[in-house]
């Protein structure tokens, strides 16, 4: 049962990232150079734009989360603040959630300044039904950064933390990935039915949020 | 700094036990078979080179590391991770957010005690010498500022069990003087102090036992003066 922690956890991740905007930024400038680099590589013209701009949101948003990610524990590591915490007797499944839904909050307001960009530059105009977006994107986004604080946490202890985290979220982001990707295209192209795709993301989103809170802890107070 | 009225701690006979503690990381033992009793409302004084143990001592005391060997007790729970709301740990690091001010730092931490009556987080950094109203973030702090904000962090969820690890270091002797001053209050108040130090005469006031380390082994563990 989560508890009043959650929310002061939340405010003061909410607090640090509004003085700083740390995260904002650098994931803003990351997700912005990909589409536009994307968009001088390949003709964002016509058909074949719809079918890959799918594919490049949900990579520029991939590459651009994980830059973040790697700097989620960063002020808890600087001056063992993260002692402090495992010191307070509220639970890690708390401070766990805050981080990952103040990421969630922050990835999302990068894709909503990106949006209208994105649209210009692969001159995209939805084919299928355009509110279906506004649940891919938030499950697709859940998928990334609650997996990616999780995994973020475990590897803080390692010297190559920022290289073992690529290396553990890639592979297990996949199947949310291509969930992702399916259903992105789908909606804008309105070839091919999401539906399916959305489901598929939405149960990835509920067996790895529910797995991460129950060991949270234990990576938490490992020592 | 000015001495505060906490509430008096449990009074038992036996605050924390180490028997026959030790921790080895990899093959290197950093503590070997360490035993002792800490009895409430008295100051142990951990003496020792660099390397000694003391801090390691420390963090199996705050339940931060698990001993290897042996056994340790804290408030009668034999892990002290179970009792970790009673134990205040101040290490080396101050322990706080840069991007904070020292007083939002702790009403952060206020908040994550939330079975403890934490007195406000002004009043804690009055007691240690501290103007809650500076608009500064900790970040911006000299080093003897951070290291009295991470005292009244300390301080904050009332703890019976101070642990404190070089709480002298970057400090004035005039505020190392006024910070003894203030765990002297704490310790008439039954409540337990292990501190690590190299500036012995500054301990001697409020120590009442003296714990000497040498390569992980309790050399010495007696009462009195560490100046000694």
């Amino acid at each position: 049962m989560m508890g009043g922690a959650l929310w002061t956890h939340l405010a003061k991740e909410l607090r640090i990232e509004w003085r700083s905007l740390d995260a904002i930024v650098s994931m803003l400038f990351f997700s912005g150079l990909v589409v536009v680099l994307f968009s001088i590589a390949f003709d964002p013209r016509g058909a074949f734009s719809q079918q890959i701009a799918g594919g490049v949101l949900c990579v520029a948003t991939m590459f651009a989360s994980v830059s973040a990610l790697n700097q989620a524990w960063a002020r808890e590591i600087r001056h063992q603040v993260l002692d402090a915490q495992r010191m307070a007797p509220s639970p890690g499944a708390e401070l766990y959630l805050a981080k990952a839904i103040a990421n969630f909050l922050f990835v999302s307001i990068v894709q909503v300044l990106l949006a209208p960009f994105f649209f210009v530059f692969y001159n995209l105009h939805i084919a299928g039904q355009a509110w279906l977006l506004a649940a891919v994107l938030p499950l697709g986004t859940w998928a990334l950064v609650a997996n990616g604080v999780f995994f973020a946490a475990l590897s803080i202890r390692s010297r190559n933390r920022e290289l073992l985290l690529s290396l553990i979220l890639f592979p297990i982001f996949i199947p949310a990935l291509l969930a992702m990707v399916q259903a992105t295209t789908g909606i804008l192209t309105g070839e091919s039915e999401p539906t399916l795709w959305i489901k598929m993301l939405a149960g990835y989103d509920i067996i790895f949020t529910t797995a991460s809170l129950l060991l949270f802890d234990v990576v938490f107070h490992a020592e | 700094m000015t001495t505060s009225a906490p509430p008096e701690a449990s009074s038992s006979t036996v605050c924390a036990r180490l028997d026959q503690v030790s921790k080895l990381f990899g093959s290197f033992a950093a503590l070997r078979q360490v035993s002792a009793s800490l009895e409430p409302g008295r100051c142990y004084v951990l003496l020792g080179e660099n390397g000694a143990g003391k801090s390691t001592l420390l963090r199996i005391l705050a339940g931060l590391l698990r001993p290897s060997l042996g056994a340790v007790k804290v408030f009668g729970e034999s892990d002290p991770h179970q009792a970790r709301a009673r134990i205040g740990y101040m290490s080396h690091a101050p322990m706080l957010y840069d991007e904070l001010t020292a007083e939002e730092n702790l009403r952060y931490f206020a908040r994550l005690y939330p079975g403890r009556a934490c007195p406000a987080p002004a009043d804690v950094l009055r007691q240690v010498g501290l103007d809650p109203s500076l608009p500064r973030m900790v970040g911006q702090y000299s080093q003897g500022m951070r290291q009295r904000t991470s005292l009244a962090r300390v301080l904050l969820p009332q703890p019976e069990l101070l642990l404190l690890d070089e709480p002298f270091s970057n400090m004035d002797v005039e505020s190392a003087g006024q910070m003894v001053e203030l765990l002297a209050g704490f310790r008439r108040h039954n409540r337990t102090i292990v501190l690590t130090t190299h500036q012995r005469e500054l301990a001697a006031p409020i120590a009442d036992w003296v714990l000497r380390l040498r390569a992980g082994r309790v050399a010495e563990f007696a009462e009195g003066n560490p100046t000694l």
